[in-house]
């Protein structure tokens, strides 16, 4: 980004450059582990702050933790059903909250502060090898909990309501994971790059707004990976009659 | 912006895959344990005590309700009940005043009535008297006066 005399420093885009860390034979990208690690240490130091003193009448962060906990249960509820979604809730909410505190915290956390010898931290969730390692969890988990569920009485949806479908639900069952970790990754590199590059051009005042509808755009695409791991298992263990 | 289109390119690029999605998958599973032990079943626990409490003290507060409502009609009646009564004891003693009233009223009247007709009875056999004894004196005058003319003559 060398080409204009006044670069601003928070502005410099590295796409696609990541910082290795080898370990054995297998190489992963140390920024995504570090920045997850700071987030998830954030996100259970809340949690223990907030469940640290329980009580009947909450106080301060425990109000926020039911909060949390309150949406999750009628998220998981409402998608998967009365009757397993106890089993459910935790990944579920794991999910919402992980991709939630990834997104949040790469849009508000000036990471660009920090300079690592190759690549930059930013959201865990804009590396595709996050979103691909959470919509493959979220495949598993279904078929999981139709097995479980089911039995093998699990595969009458692969014929339900008639066996013309069978083509379209295998389809699906690559699809599902597919749509889930780029829809995720695409949103929150998109939003990345769009805040990098407005700054870069304009590093004043018109980058503000798209931020707040990065932020925006963050929750709600926590919301509907969530929803959709929720929908998919629920459509598992759903009954036909 | 040359690193923008490092897609396919063998170091580095978007959809670089590599051993992180695996340990992101383990890290994820693992988050997932850890928030349940710490987030998820201890504030499950809370929410869900608190919604037995809020439910039990509702259907007590229900209950008393219906008790409260079911004493008030009760007393409601009693009251109506007492309140017939007392207008009935009312109604009575007033109906007992005026007999008292009407039966000492018409004892008075019968009294006067029989002490007039006494004095009047009195009074007339005293006129009599009176006029009897005037008739007499009358009589013993006339008498005198004729003795008196003969004897002068």
């Amino acid at each position: 980004m060398g080409f204009l005399p006044f670069v601003f420093p928070l502005a410099e885009l590295e796409v696609g450059q990541h910082l290795y860390w080898q370990i054995g034979n297998f190489r992963i990208h140390g920024q995504v582990f570090m920045t997850s690690w700071l987030l998830i240490g954030a996100l259970l130091a809340l949690v223990v702050i907030g469940t640290k003193k329980m009580e009947r009448d909450p106080k301060g962060v425990q109000n926020l933790l039911e909060f949390l906990w309150d949406y999750i249960r009628d998220l998981a509820r409402t998608q998967i059903g009365e009757k397993v979604y106890r089993d459910w809730m935790p990944f579920i909410g794991t999910l919402f909250l992980f991709i939630f505190v990834s997104n949040w915290g790469g849009a508000l956390v000036p990471w660009k502060l920090i300079e690592l010898p190759s690549g930059e931290l930013g959201a865990p969730t804009a590396d595709i090898n996050t979103t691909v390692a959470l919509a493959l969890l979220v495949s598993l988990s279904y078929f999981y909990a139709g097995l479980s569920n089911k039995g093998l009485r699990y595969f009458e949806y692969y014929v339900h309501p008639t066996p013309i479908m069978l083509p379209f639900k295998i389809v699906e069952d690559f699809t599902k994971p597919l749509s889930l970790s780029f829809r995720l990754f695409g949103n929150i590199l998109a939003d990345e790059l769009v805040v990098a590059v407005l700054v870069f051009l304009v590093p004043l005042v018109l980058p503000v707004p798209v931020m707040f509808l990065g932020l925006f755009t963050s929750a709600i695409q926590a919301l509907i990976f969530a929803t959709l791991a929720a929908y998919y298992i629920g459509e598992a263990v759903e009954e036909h009659h | 912006m040359p690193t923008l289109f490092l897609f396919g390119a063998s170091e580095g690029g978007l959809f670089d895959f590599d051993a992180t999605l695996p340990l992101m998958a383990v890290q994820v599973v693992l988050l997932t344990f850890i928030l349940n032990a710490l987030f998820f079943k201890p504030v499950g626990r809370v929410v869900e005590e608190r919604e037995d409490y809020v439910n039990t003290s509702r259907a007590e507060a229900k209950k008393k309700i219906a008790e409260v409502e079911r004493l008030e009609t009760e007393l409601k009646d009693q009251l109506k009940e007492a309140r017939l009564e007392a207008q009935k004891v009312i109604l009575e003693a007033e109906q007992d005043s005026e007999n008292l009233y009407k039966e000492a009223l018409a004892l008075a009247t019968s009294e006067a009535n029989a002490s007039r007709e006494k004095a009047r009875s009195e009074i007339d056999s005293q006129r009599d008297d009176a006029l009897n004894q005037l008739k007499t004196e009358a009589d013993n005058l006339g008498d005198l006066i004729i003795e008196r003319l003969l004897a002068k003559k």
